[in-house]
């Protein structure tokens, strides 16, 4: 699956679509496969306050839970609703109808430090690598 | 696994494999003053006659013949001695924990079972597979409410059993929990207008025992309806599992705490006993301990496993919805196969008459002279008397008589002095009834 050229990407596999002062942020396809059949994704409500590097919620699979920590600070507009019906869309379409929360950014000089798309297929093809090593 | 005794030459084969020459050089670590000197103090050892006879003499120190009006969150019950045939049987009584599926379906099912038997009671979604007890069922209602609301302040009714509210204030201290009491009415009852006062939209949960620790039974609609209104959650503590065969099942409840103990299990001592949790399926993520579930197996047969095993701490560790619960699985039998045998008629009849025999003992008490009820509201098989003389005075002139007095009350609420808390069950008879309200009137008539 491509990696969209307009998102960045975290070291944990968060990617973060940013229009103006708000926000989009999802896992990417490398974790949705790293995780395997995805079951629920617990995130928080409208109006909670996330902050960057921070756990803001889990997403959990038949084998485990994961972690998802914040590609930015800001403030949760929405959460995705159609993920509590509808969890392994995270599976099938991560990059798109599976973003998880919406957020106003309060921050957004801290989007600097963060990979691109081209940036971030390197880094997973350098740990795909050290996994054969 | 198996306990095996070790011979002296085992032992020096065991420490020459670590490089130690003694016992005493692999435990030169320990400072001298936490080392013990003497032999542990351990009588014997004896042959196995001698054990025999050892434990036939305690067994003889026991006194039969006692009838019990103390109840007080443990209750006495009518058990089958079917109950104890099937528990102890090894399948059930020598497993362990059943994470392998594929060789525990009976394990599993029988926790099913009982979890399907608790939703059925308590009106709720799901029900884990028990609690260490209700005390601790109440507490981890609590926690869970917290984390489903994100809020930390808790209001407990003064009418939840004390001991589970000292449980929960352990808990509290150190967490950031804040608990705040609800005080009890001229009924014995939490007033929802007088809750609706004290609540805020920073309360996380409003606890309430019902019937409570005084027998009165809480009316669950105004107090869920008050809770809700301002995002709280309703915790319902049940310690006498009885009651649900009359009284209507707290299905507004946001989580059900409740003491299975009830259901099959002697009080011995006060333990061990069957904790039980149960709330709506919208809650399962946040509800601790052990769930079995129903699932379809490659050959499309019914089967049982462990499920939603990700809230747990073998795979949630610091983040699991709670490192400190247990469940009671054999207990847990205990109750199922109790109430397999009662039934759902049963169930009813057996507390119709814990009501009977509790109102007419009631009646019996208040001809004695000076006798007065303290609480006017409803109540199931314990109700509440003030008499004009001590109740440790009077319950020590009844244990005299072979009657086991009711709870002292005014150890557990200063406010509540010369008070009782009587119990009936279906095992007290209308004669044994007679003889405790004699026995009270006797022993008021006794001077000081």
């Amino acid at each position: 699956m491509a990696y969209p050229k307009q998102y960045r990407y975290t070291k944990d596999h968060e990617w973060i679509d940013v229009k103006g002062d708000l926000a989009t942020i999802g896992i990417t396809d490398y974790a949705q496969h790293e995780l395997g059949d995805v079951v629920f994704a617990e995130l928080p409500k409208p109006g909670t306050r996330i902050e960057t590097g921070k756990s803001f919620g889990t997403v959990e699979s038949v084998k485990a839970v994961s972690e998802i920590y914040a590609p930015a600070s800001g403030e949760v507009i929405e959460a995705n609703a159609t993920l509590n019906a509808t969890p392994e869309t995270i599976n099938k379409d991560p990059h798109g109808a599976a973003w998880l929360i919406r957020i106003r950014l309060t921050n957004a000089s801290e989007l600097g430090g963060l990979m691109d798309a081209s940036g971030y297929e390197a880094y997973i093809s350098a740990k795909g690598k050290e996994a054969q090593a | 696994m198996r306990y095996l005794p070790k011979s002296t030459a085992e032992r020096q084969q065991m420490l020459a494999a670590i490089g130690k020459k003694s016992i005493e050089e692999l435990f030169s670590s320990i400072p001298e003053r936490y080392r013990l000197r003497k032999p542990l103090n351990i009588p014997g050892p004896y042959s196995e006659e001698e054990i025999i006879q050892y434990f036939k003499a305690r067994a003889a120190e026991n006194s039969g013949g006692y009838t019990s009006f103390l109840g007080a969150g443990v209750y006495n019950h009518l058990r089958s001695v079917v109950t104890d045939a099937i528990i102890q049987r090894g399948e059930f009584l020598t497993s362990y924990t059943p994470y392998q599926a594929e060789i525990t379906q009976g394990t599993l099912q029988a926790i099913f079972e009982f979890q399907t038997l608790m939703c059925q009671l308590t009106g709720q979604e799901v029900a884990n597979a028990s609690m260490y007890d209700g005390s601790t069922a109440a507490t981890e209602a609590v926690l869970m409410a917290e984390r489903l609301t994100g809020r930390q302040r808790v209001l407990a009714a003064r009418s939840v059993h004390p001991e589970y509210r000292e449980v929960l204030r352990t808990f509290a201290k150190n967490s950031g929990l804040q608990v705040e009491e609800i005080a009890f009415t001229k009924s014995g009852t939490v007033d929802p207008k007088a809750l609706q006062g004290l609540l805020k939209d920073d309360v996380a949960a409003v606890v309430v025992q019902s019937p409570n620790f005084f027998g009165a039974i809480e009316s669950y609609g105004a107090l869920a309806a008050a809770a809700h209104s301002c995002g709280a959650l309703l915790v319902v503590v049940i310690t006498e599992a009885v009651s649900l065969g009359l009284v209507q099942p707290p299905a507004e409840a946001d989580i059900v705490a409740m003491e299975g103990q009830s259901f099959g299990l002697a009080p011995s001592y006060g333990g061990p006993f069957a904790g039980v949790i149960a709330s709506k399926d919208k809650n399962v993520r946040q509800m601790p301990g052990r769930l079995a579930g129903q699932t379809t197996d490659s050959e499309g047969c019914r089967g049982f496993v462990l499920t939603l095993a990700t809230r747990e701490q073998h795979i949630r560790r610091e983040k699991a919805t709670s490192n400190i619960c247990t469940n009671q699985a054999l207990c847990a039998l205990a109750a199922t196969v109790h109430m397999t045998l009662l039934g759902k008629e049963g169930l009813r009849e057996m507390a119709g008459q814990n009501l009977s025999k509790a109102q007419f003992a009631l009646g019996e008490l208040l001809k004695v002279s000076g006798v007065r009820r303290t609480f006017d509201a409803p109540f199931f098989n314990e109700f509440t008397v003030e008499l004009p003389k001590s109740v440790k005075l009077v319950n020590a002139q009844l244990v005299r008589e072979k009657i086991i007095g009711p709870f002292v009350l005014g150890t557990a609420y200063p406010e509540l002095t010369k008070h009782a808390l009587v119990c009936v069950t279906e095992t007290t008879t209308r004669a044994e009834i007679e003889r405790f309200a004699g026995a009270v009137k006797k022993a008021l008539e006794q001077p000081v």
